[in-house]
């Protein structure tokens, strides 16, 4: 390589590199690394702060708190691993006992909640379930109920809204791996005296492990960080976390306790991911990329 | 469980019945929000009053239609621009993105590789407070030292844009990546020999090449954009994205027109859904 030509594409690099490291050190590293300096701050007088662990003292002395993240780590796990298993049955479905037009239309007909916009799902949930909702009418219609039934406002609720939104992030990778196993190992298995139990249990979920991690990762993120649902189908009684930080920051303007808090959602989300990846021996670039 | 191995009719018939009863709770909410925008009726509700386009179109209250409710419009409006700073930024710094990861080796790649996937692991309430906090931070800061007034910085239309940029980035250089891998560097090398820069062999061969990712990525770009609620939330300023009105008619409850305007997200997503796909396509 010629001089001329390597001092090329190191200014190719040079200039290459400028737009990444702005994004990240501005919007990413600088932002959290500020973050935590506030959290770890206590207003002693009018604009004065001092050096402390306070607020996050604050957040494990006062039961309202850690129970709500206790409550939303538990349900957002208890989330994830129903959306597994409602999901592995339909993904199986589409890759393997579908062929052709069939097949790629299911499977579009699963990304179809992802085009569109949370508040609209939530909303159609939102008429099925209230009081005056299509299910309460269809219910008293029936002969089920006497009177107006309110489905809306309780954890039942705040589930099924969650996994309906998770759904697409699981069925996805699992079509994907799923379509990747070879159906003569299936055969085989079956050749070799196995029954349906032991076939899934010993070659079917094994090969789709990588496909089962990735979907279970995204999935308990996304719901551990969602707002809308818990807050529009749970209302005031949802104690979803995210909505916690919400109240510090704009209605109470503590931002030194929101962004403690903000601190321990982001710890336990990423211990949940660094947990999920070890458990499965995979990294975070084989699973996002 | 594979078509190849005979079983019992019972079970075919349950599994298929599953699957059906799977996809029913899949579409059954976007049907009813589609069906009761043509309720006649004050509440989207039942019961069945007829059926009415005046949540599109009547012009007065209290049965105001969408099309003629200039709050809601001009959230719209909100939405589409950020949408499409948000598209346009994503999309360049995606495009710098890929020719870095895929055509240079330097020290600490994988680490920023790492670093680039982070935003999307990070809760979208996270990024939000953490722009919040440190865009304030600075803010403050050049009011007390240079008496600057930094408005642009305090919750506003600017900082939304950059939240949402912020994750959304990752996504287009996944995209865009991904289909950089797949070129044949050979095709450059010929348009330098036959006497191309490397910068007009780049942007008459590459890019071309690129297109169906780029155009893939922007659409999903401008749609993350356009639905983002949670970065949103903590940093909307006086201007109301669509999202966030959405939100509070929610809460107070509303007429149809809700119904209404959600159709309408969801035609147009649904045919920029079917545009990606068909862009897709076409990506031997």
């Amino acid at each position: 390589m010629s001089l001329s030509l390597r001092s090329a594409v190191r200014l190719n690099l040079i200039l290459l590199l400028i737009p990444v490291f702005l994004w990240l050190l501005l919007l990413i590293i600088l932002p959290h690394i500020d973050m935590l300096l506030v959290s770890t701050q206590v207003k002693v007088r009018p604009r004065v702060y001092e050096f402390s662990f306070a607020n996050y003292g604050e957040f494990f002395s006062e039961p309202l708190y850690w129970r709500t993240f206790a409550r939303t780590a538990i349900m957002s796990i208890a989330a994830t691993l129903l959306t597994l298993v409602i999901a592995f049955p339909v993904a199986y479905y589409i890759a393997k006992m579908l062929r052709g037009r069939m097949k790629s239309f299911l499977f579009l007909l699963c990304l179809v909640p992802f085009w569109v916009s949370e508040l609209v799902r939530t909303f159609g949930w939102m008429i099925l379930l209230r009081e005056s909702g299509v299910f309460s009418n269809l219910f008293q219609w029936i002969g089920f109920a006497d009177g107006p039934v309110e489905m809306l406002y309780n954890d039942a609720t705040i589930m099924v809204g969650l996994i309906y939104t998770s759904m697409l992030f699981m069925v996805v990778p699992l079509v994907t791996i799923l379509d990747s196993l070879d159906d003569s190992l299936v055969e085989a298995g079956y050749d070799l005296g196995g029954n349906a139990f032991t076939v899934l249990r010993t070659i079917i979920i094994p090969h789709a492990m990588p496909g089962i991690v990735s979907g279970c990762i995204v999935v308990f993120m996304l719901t551990l960080g969602n707002y809308l649902t818990p807050v529009l189908l749970g209302g005031k009684d949802s104690l979803w976390f995210t909505a916690q930080i919400y109240t510090q920051f704009i209605t109470r303007f503590n931002w030194e306790l929101g962004a403690a808090f903000g601190f321990l959602l982001l710890f336990l989300s990423s211990m949940i991911v660094w947990m999920g990846l070890k458990l499965s021996r995979q990294t975070l670039t084989e699973t996002m990329g | 469980m594979i078509p190849s191995i005979p079983q019992p009719k019972s079970f075919h018939a349950l599994y298929g019945a599953y699957v059906t009863l799977f996809f029913i709770y899949l579409v059954l909410p976007l049907v009813v929000v589609a069906v009761f925008a043509f309720n006649d009726s004050m509440f989207p509700s039942l019961p069945w009053n007829g059926f009415t386009l005046d949540w599109f179109f009547n012009p007065d209250e209290p049965r105001l239609g969408l099309f003629h409710d200039g709050r809601l419009l001009r959230s719209i409006w909100t939405s589409f621009y950020i949408a499409c700073w948000v598209t346009l930024l994503s999309i360049a710094v995606g495009i710098s993105n890929a020719f870095l990861f895929e055509r240079h080796d330097f020290p600490f790649k994988n680490m920023l590789y790492m670093l680039m996937l982070l935003p999307l692991v990070i809760p979208g309430v996270i990024l939000g407070i953490s722009i919040l906090v440190f865009s304030s931070t600075i803010a403050n800061w050049l009011e007390n030292t240079f008496g600057i007034e930094a408005t642009l910085l305090r919750p506003s239309t600017f900082l939304v844009i950059l939240g949402q940029f912020s994750f959304i980035a990752t996504i287009c250089t996944l995209v865009i990546s991904a289909r950089l891998r797949k070129f044949d560097t050979a095709l450059e090398e010929a348009a330098q020999s036959l006497g191309a820069s490397q910068l007009v062999a780049v942007w008459t061969v590459t890019i071309p090449y690129l297109k169906p990712a780029i155009v893939g990525a922007a659409i999903v770009a401008f749609l993350m954009s356009f639905e983002n609620f949670n970065t949103t939330l903590m940093l909307v300023g006086s201007d109301q994205p669509l999202t966030i009105a959405m939100y509070g008619r929610l809460r107070e409850g509303s007429t149809p027109e809700l119904n209404a305007l959600s159709l309408l997200l969801m035609l147009l997503s649904g045919s920029l859904a079917l545009l990606s796909v068909f862009v897709q396509r076409d990506k031997t």
